[in-house]
């Protein structure tokens, strides 16, 4: 019994064992959480369903390299960002920003919901004038 | 009736969004450059570690640049290409080689042969990020304006360089 609660600890515990990126990168704990919190929101684009913190992809880390060193120097998040978009595009965020290119992206899921919620309305309206029995239907 | 139009309007919507989602590859990305300026670079030559050479050394021509590094297996792939290529004399060839190893990278030209007016050796990756790569092996098409044309993802057949690259070139507009 006691083997087996340490090998299911072991099972949870190990994908813990497998993040990239530990090591403290920077002293100031409020600049560490901004670089954490970038690099979770950057895709990486060799293993695209990673982001960068999670990827030990080369290109991740020279990414995580140059995110430290643009915070080095006192860049601001959105000067990140955009750096990331200028070269790779809207698709390495993975919350592109609004834009024109993006607004499809953005839109798209708020029209669907709005359509599908009309259309279940006026079928469900369409269904309460039917005629409840068909003894009823001659009458109407 | 018009239930009936509605439904096959949907399914046909719902098909084409899902048949487009299907033979895109999600690994072939649109570069941000294309139709834009070029970004500029300067780098050690991988020949001649003292000499700087970059985007200086082709302003004003059109160009090939191309990402490749001794441990894609795609590069070699396209390695012959190349080769042939370079001797037609079409474009000249630019090679950024790319998180690389000096000696491999050196021993690889001379075996293989050496298609590239010259390899800009970018060990760290800098400037490959700022060309917006992400796989090597990747190509660029430049114009004398120091334009992207066309950027192709992949090796290089003589294929696609007919059907992609020489239309382009000939008349040097963008690429979309």
């Amino acid at each position: 019994m006691r083997f087996l609660i340490a090998s299911l600890l072991l099972v949870v515990a190990a994908p813990l064992a497998f993040a990239i990126d530990t090591d403290k990168a920077f002293d100031d704990p409020e600049l560490q959480a901004r670089y954490e919190a970038i690099i979770e929101e950057v895709r990486c684009l060799k293993c695209q369903n990673q982001s960068i913190k999670d990827s030990n992809a080369f290109l991740a880390s020279d990414l995580r390299r140059e995110i430290r060193r643009m915070l080095d120097e006192g860049k601001t998040d959105a000067e990140v960002y955009d750096f990331l978009v200028a070269r790779y595009g809207e698709f390495a965020l993975y919350r592109p920003r609004m834009s024109g290119k993006t607004l499809v992206l953005w839109i798209a899921p708020v029209a669907l919901l709005i359509a599908g919620a009309f259309l279940l309305v006026n079928i469900v309206r369409g269904r309460m004038s039917m005629p409840i029995d068909d003894d009823a239907a001659g009458q109407e | 009736m018009l239930r009936y139009i509605a439904l096959i309007v949907a399914f046909i919507l719902l098909f084409t969004v899902f048949a487009f989602g299907l033979f895109n590859d999600p690994r072939k990305l649109p570069s941000p450059f294309l139709g834009e300026q070029a970004p500029v670079f300067e780098l050690p030559s991988l020949t001649e570690p003292g000499r700087l050479v970059g985007s200086a050394d082709y302003a004003g021509k059109p160009a090939l640049v191309n990402v490749w590094a001794t441990w894609c297996v795609g590069c070699r792939q396209e390695h012959g290409f190349l080769l042939q290529l370079a001797a037609t004399g079409a474009i000249p060839i630019y090679g950024i080689n790319w998180r690389d190893n000096r000696p491999e990278a050196l021993s690889w030209i001379q075996q293989l042969g050496d298609p590239y007016d010259f390899s800009a050796f970018d060990e760290d990756g800098r400037v490959g990020i700022d060309w917006g790569v992400y796989g090597a092996p990747e190509t660029f098409l430049i114009n004398a304006e120091g334009i992207v044309l066309h950027k192709h993802l992949g090796p290089l057949t003589a294929v696609i360089w007919e059907r992609d690259f020489v239309p382009l070139l000939e008349a040097g507009g963008p690429s979309s």
